[in-house]
């Protein structure tokens, strides 16, 4: 936010002059008929994508050479804003005269490129970039039907953000390597996140399969457990007075289970670790008693210094078991 | 022909209203808090148009309108002084509001749940309507105020304020109405009705932006959101909007005057353009019943056609109306009035805001069932949802996976 984003643009001031003249007199909105292709000897796909209800719906019709694979003719038709009748009718514009197969490397990023005015200026507001993703999702629909296999197919990766294009793998390194803690680092860093928002977190504009959010805490917690893991490791083998209080609560808990527990249980007995209070002269940890050693009297002498003793000489000389 | 089918965002300044104004900018400028000519000057004036506020909405002499920039300020004022006077230094937590209100109750709202108020968020009827007795149920001990309010901007449906009043009366509990959609435009008759607060504002009666009011019943304490000098009683400080003061004023006596016949005039025009539209374009429905609406709101659902759409092919044909759809706004976030009503998930992206005011003519509606018809020929002829080619099999579309 400074001077320039005072007064926020109007929306359709940032629509390019390619996008405004396409919504005004769309090129290739219309419908091609079973009878017309069937007429040329080719084939007819028809592909939807979208709903009324969900906002924007395209409807794609390729008539293709089956001889060459070739989309020899193509029309739209849309429900949608301005950008997104621009952009489906871009979409068709840019199938013809290619085959399926190089039909299908067209991506929304593409399309956006195409309706551009010049290379450098986008050709829709950030908000706008989803408009075209419907049509690189179309042409995935249609060429999977007239290849006879899935959509999915195409898609080697896992898109997170289709606006972007950025792909779950890459986000999850790039906020490893960058150490990143926001969404809005992620999107400085990726741009994901940064036109329709909807793959920031759920209830946005569209319901997505990754959220920004859910990555970001996924791999934070990954990485936090890494750290501690390396921690307690180091740890283990380290001083355990410059140790967090949870490592140190592991480490008694490694200890006792390593060399303490079994004789309790053989005597019908056990313990728990309550409570561990670190002050500057001792680490007071304190325990109970369960079954059999609860009330032995061994419990406040032999076994009590036995357990003491072992924990020292483990751990830390500051160390003192405190039954309750 | 410029046709602006917008009123309800905002109304052009009449020109009596702006009259009014001038000698106040650079003759009369003197500020009102001083003791010389030039400061007392305008004392008149702005007697004048305090006068002229109370009876446009009837308020008693014991009631305090006091002036503000806006009615965001107003209803910021409101919520956030009953959370310090009552909820911060007081034994209430809890706020009652309803889905459909404007964004500047909303947000303040969502603000002051973050600070650890309760707040309750009534539903609407399939009307757009909160219904006095789905408030009765949610007002407890602990109801520091309840806000809906008066008529609302994307439908016009008017909200039941005499019973809502009743009922927080009934429950000592103090009531906030946003007033914006109804003051000028259907009665308001603070005499009749028991409301605590009102926030107004002159633009949306043909008065200058900038300009708006609160209405305190009783002059009660309602601690200042602004302070500073000594201006209105210590309420609202900050140095008085004299000209703005002025216009608001003669707007408040230009829109009530003969209220009646206005709202007969303009309920004319939107009656004959509503059922223009509806009857000459099938697959369309508009909202709520028209005798509990104000008399210049239009919100119509086009099948087919997305509301941007048909915003863009109307602006083309110099018609200025309003979308809710999600399409529309910078955060693509449906609108939540159209969500809240929820009669259909269309409305959300389909639903196009006609608003007219006085000054709307026959000419115009005239103009506007010409050029609206012609936008959604012209759209659903692209539109998939009339395409007659279906897919191919297997082609068909995935429901709908977006949340609204």
């Amino acid at each position: 936010m400074a001077k320039n984003d005072l007064l926020g643009g109007s929306l359709w001031d940032q629509y390019s002059n390619k996008v405004t003249s396409l919504m005004n007199n769309p090129t290739h909105q219309g419908e091609i008929s079973e009878e017309e292709a069937a007429a040329h000897g080719n084939r007819l796909i028809v592909a939807d994508f979208g709903a009324e209800s969900c906002g924007d719906a395209v409807r794609l019709y390729w008539e293709i050479d089956p001889a060459s694979d070739t989309i020899v003719n193509s029309k739209f038709k849309s429900f949608g804003c301005g950008t997104a009748i621009a952009s489906s009718d871009m979409m068709t514009q840019l199938c013809i005269g290619k085959t399926v197969q190089e039909a299908v490397k067209i991506t929304n990023i593409d399309v956006e490129m195409a309706l551009r005015d010049t290379p450098d200026v986008p050709a829709v507001p950030p908000q706008k970039m989803h408009c075209s993703v419907m049509a690189y999702d179309v042409i995935k629909k249609a060429a999977g039907l007239y290849l006879g296999v899935d959509a999915a197919h195409f898609e080697d990766e896992i898109i997170v953000c289709e606006c972007a294009r950025v792909s779950l793998g890459t986000l999850q390194e790039v906020i490893r390597l960058n150490d990143l803690h926001t969404v809005e680092q992620i999107t400085d860093y990726t741009k994901a996140g940064g036109f329709c928002k909807s793959c920031i977190k759920p209830g946005g504009h569209e319901a997505r399969e990754y959220y920004l959010v859910d990555i970001l805490a996924d791999v934070r917690k990954k990485m936090d457990q890494e750290k501690m893991a390396a921690a307690a490791t180091a740890g283990l083998g380290g001083n355990f007075d410059e140790m967090t209080l949870v490592q140190k609560i592991k480490a008694i808990d490694a200890v006792i289970d390593e060399n303490l527990r079994q004789f309790l249980i053989m005597d019908g007995g056990n313990m728990e670790v309550v409570d561990v209070r670190d002050s500057e002269d001792y680490c007071d940890i304190y325990i109970r008693y369960l079954g059999a050693c609860n009330g032995c009297a061994s419990s406040t002498t032999g076994t009590l210094y036995a357990i003491e003793a072992t924990l020292k000489e483990k751990l830390s000389k500051r160390i003192r078991v405190l039954p309750i | 022909m410029n046709v602006y089918m917008d009123n309800n965002a905002t109304t052009m300044v009449d020109p009596l209203v702006r009259d009014a104004m001038i000698p106040f900018l650079s003759e009369i400028y003197g500020n009102p808090n001083s003791l010389h000519r030039y400061g007392t000057a305008s004392h008149p004036a702005i007697s004048k148009a305090i006068d002229q506020i109370y009876k446009g909405i009837n308020a008693g002499d014991e009631d305090d309108i006091i002036f503000t920039s806006c009615a965001t300020e107003s209803n910021n004022w409101v919520l956030k002084s009953v959370w310090i006077d009552k909820i911060l230094h007081g034994d209430k937590n809890h706020i009652v509001t309803t889905e459909v209100e404007h964004p500047s109750v909303l947000s303040t709202c969502k603000f002051l749940e973050e600070q650890g108020v309760k707040v309750t968020y009534l539903p609407v009827n399939d009307q757009g309507i909160v219904e006095a007795h789905t408030l009765r149920s949610f007002i407890t001990d602990k109801t520091a105020l309840v806000s809906v309010m008066w008529a609302n901007n994307e439908t016009g449906m008017i909200f039941p304020i005499k019973e809502i009043g009743e009922i927080c009366r009934e429950r000592g509990v103090l009531f906030h109405t946003d007033g914006v959609q109804a003051v000028g435009k259907i009665p308001v008759d603070m005499q009749a009705v028991h409301v605590d607060f009102m926030s107004m504002s002159a633009h949306k009666f043909h008065g200058p932006k900038g300009i708006g009011a609160l209405y305190i019943k009783g002059s009660q304490k309602l601690s200042p959101l602004l302070h500073g000098g000594e201006h209105m009683g210590g309420r609202r400080s900050g140095t008085l909007n004299v000209p703005y003061i002025v216009g608001m004023g003669k707007a408040m006596e230009l829109a009530t005057q003969d209220l009646e016949a206005k709202m007969d005039s303009m309920a004319a025009k939107r009656n004959r353009l509503e059922d223009a539209l509806l009857s000459i374009i099938p697959d369309t429905f508009t909202v709520g019943e028209r005798a509990r609406r104000t008399p210049n709101t239009i919100l119509i659902s086009i099948r087919g056609v997305e509301g941007e759409g048909m915003l863009w092919d109307l602006n083309n044909a110099q018609i200025g109306a309003s979308t809710g759809s999600a399409c529309a706004s910078e955060d693509l976030e449906a609108n939540t009035v159209m969500l809240a009503i929820g009669a259909d998930h269309e409305l959300a992206h389909t639903g196009i805001r006609l608003s007219l005011s006085r000054f709307s003519t026959d000419e115009e509606v005239d103009y506007v069932i010409e050029h609206f018809q012609k936008a959604v020929t012209r759209l659903r002829a692209i539109s998939s949802s009339y395409a007659k080619v279906g897919p191919t099999k297997g082609g068909e579309a995935a429901e709908c996976g977006i949340h609204h």
